[in-house]
């Protein structure tokens, strides 16, 4: 009896242990140590464009972002971490880029910055990149738990003409291969990511359009509350996971 | 065909890709002829490292290093890398003097699919030195619309 | 002005071997990649990078559209006295940069 417990017990603990693990270890060393490397890492121009932006006026009259929130290293230190998040008074959650734009708009009354545009991108990785190392940690407020159960009901849909749903790849078959290349478990662990196969920075809709236009589905708009929501689901899915923004990615 | 369709789907990607062809090949001897102006080239004291096996030709890192005390007596004049099956079969050509201290360079490169590539090095003394590697692409650069 | 990266040594001792690393960001457009309308895009690359070390060039490479989009080029010399080291990225289209650190050598 005490072996069965025993045996039941070893079960238990090799079922429960983390599993989990980054994109950054499917890449072969050479791809790894083109992220691990800040001197070898093409995303690190962003991250450089992007504190330049932070300092900067958008124009004379405005306000910086530092001019509010001054030194990035310390304001910014984990904020990445916690998006999406869930805002009260508009009654809506954001994702990192979308609380920049609506700084921007109302904070700063600047030129806006549009989703995907290299201004945005710089920004919100100079942004995550203060970040860098420390456990996604997302909210628990009852707001961002509707958002992510939304999320988490986009993830396990079928779509598009080969209609597949993102878990049966990512849950289902991730460390597998797809033609050539490895299937993750797609952590959004170092978004935005400067990927090979864009020769630039990206942002995690971006990677999402790509996935939805491989299953041949019609790809939500850049900002929607559903990209946000699956946003929000799989920042949960990676909780404790390290941010590594600007990761790399083939 | 005795290979089922189904099987050569299921072929690993490195199997499928055919080899080069002669003006390839033509190309790059070319590519090599013009680096070395027709003088002989030997294998060795060259050390071409990358990967042979990369998951995305757009940015490839290699790197270039060459036997040599980099003394004025004794050092490399150039180091040119070149390709079999881009476009173009140049990549990189660099200068190098006693002032280099060491006979080496890295980079990121671009492999349109699976091929060889060449490092060649030129001695002060005149000499050419080379090394070839194979390196498989197991995925196409570009393929998001 | 195109952003750029650079790992220089600030401070070294005379004699030793340096190893210098530069990044920057470029889109190297090859000249063989057709647009959305597949019309070929016109070639814009940087051909050519050069080092100089207290005016005398060090060290110089040649690209071509085979490197990879934003340039990244790793090369070593010699810490032979403090000054200026000067790195030079020429282009298509009338790019030129120059970036310049100071080495000090004790």
């Amino acid at each position: 009896m005490k072996r069965i417990a025993l045996a039941l017990f070893a079960c238990c603990s090799i079922a429960s242990a983390d599993e989990r693990r980054s994109g950054l270890l499917d890449m072969r060393p050479e791809a790894q140590a083109m992220q691990r490397d800040d001197s070898m890492n093409p995303g690190m121009l962003w991250v450089l464009d992007g504190e330049a932006l932070w300092n900067r006026k958008p124009a004379p009259a405005m306000q910086s972002c530092a001019d509010c929130h001054g030194d990035a290293a310390a304001s910014m230190r984990g904020v990445a971490a916690r998006y999406p998040a869930f805002d009260q008074a508009s009654g809506a959650a954001f994702d990192l880029s979308g609380r920049i734009i609506q700084c921007r708009e109302a904070r700063q009354a600047g030129p806006p910055l549009a989703r995907e545009s290299h201004d945005l991108l710089a920004l919100s990785s100079f942004v995550a990149h203060q970040s860098r190392g420390l456990p996604i940690t997302p909210p628990e407020d009852t707001g961002i738990r509707a958002v992510r159960a939304l999320g988490q009901s986009i993830y396990m849909t079928r779509m598009g003409q080969l209609d597949l749903s993102c878990g049966q790849c990512h849950d289902d078959h991730a460390g597998r291969r797809l033609a050539g290349s490895s299937i993750p478990q797609a952590h959004p662990t170092g978004y935005p990511i400067y990927r090979l196969e864009w020769q630039a920075l990206g942002s995690l809709q971006r990677r999402l359009r790509g996935c939805m236009v491989g299953v041949r589905a019609e790809p939500f708009a850049y900002g929607s509350p559903e990209f946000i929501a699956i946003e929000a689901y799989l920042m949960e899915r990676a909780r404790g996971m390290e941010v590594e923004t600007p990761a790399i990615r083939p | 065909m005795t290979v089922s369709r189904r099987v050569l789907l299921a072929a690993p990607g490195a199997l499928l890709l055919s080899a080069p062809t002669r003006a390839d090949q033509q190309r790059l001897a070319a590519a090599l002829l013009d680096f070395t102006g027709g003088q002989p080239m030997r294998e060795g004291r060259v050390r071409l490292d990358v990967s042979p096996l990369v998951e995305n030709g757009n940015a490839v890192p290699i790197s270039v290093m060459v036997e040599t005390p980099m003394t004025t007596a004794d050092h490399v004049r150039r180091i040119g890398v070149f390709n079999e099956r881009n476009p173009q079969p140049n990549v990189i050509t660099a200068q190098f003097g006693p002032r280099s201290g060491r006979a080496f360079l890295a980079t990121h490169i671009r492999l349109a699919t699976s091929q060889a590539l060449v490092a060649a090095a030129e001695m002060n003394d005149g000499s050419f030195w080379s090394q070839r590697v194979e390196v498989i692409v197991t995925l196409a650069a570009c393929i998001e619309g | 002005m195109a952003r750029v990266l650079l790992r220089v040594p600030t401070m070294t001792e005379k004699g030793s071997v340096i190893e210098i690393r530069a990044l920057i960001q470029h889109v190297m457009e090859t000249g063989y990649r057709p647009n959305a309308e597949g019309v070929l895009q016109a070639r814009d690359i940087i051909w050519r990078f050069t080092c100089r070390y207290d005016g005398e060039v060090v060290f110089n490479a040649a690209f071509s559209p085979a490197i990879a989009a934003n340039p990244f080029i790793a090369f070593t010399i010699i810490a032979t006295q403090s000054g200026p080291v000067s790195f030079t990225w020429e282009g298509d289209n009338g790019f030129t940069q120059t970036e310049t650190r100071h080495i000090t050598v004790t």
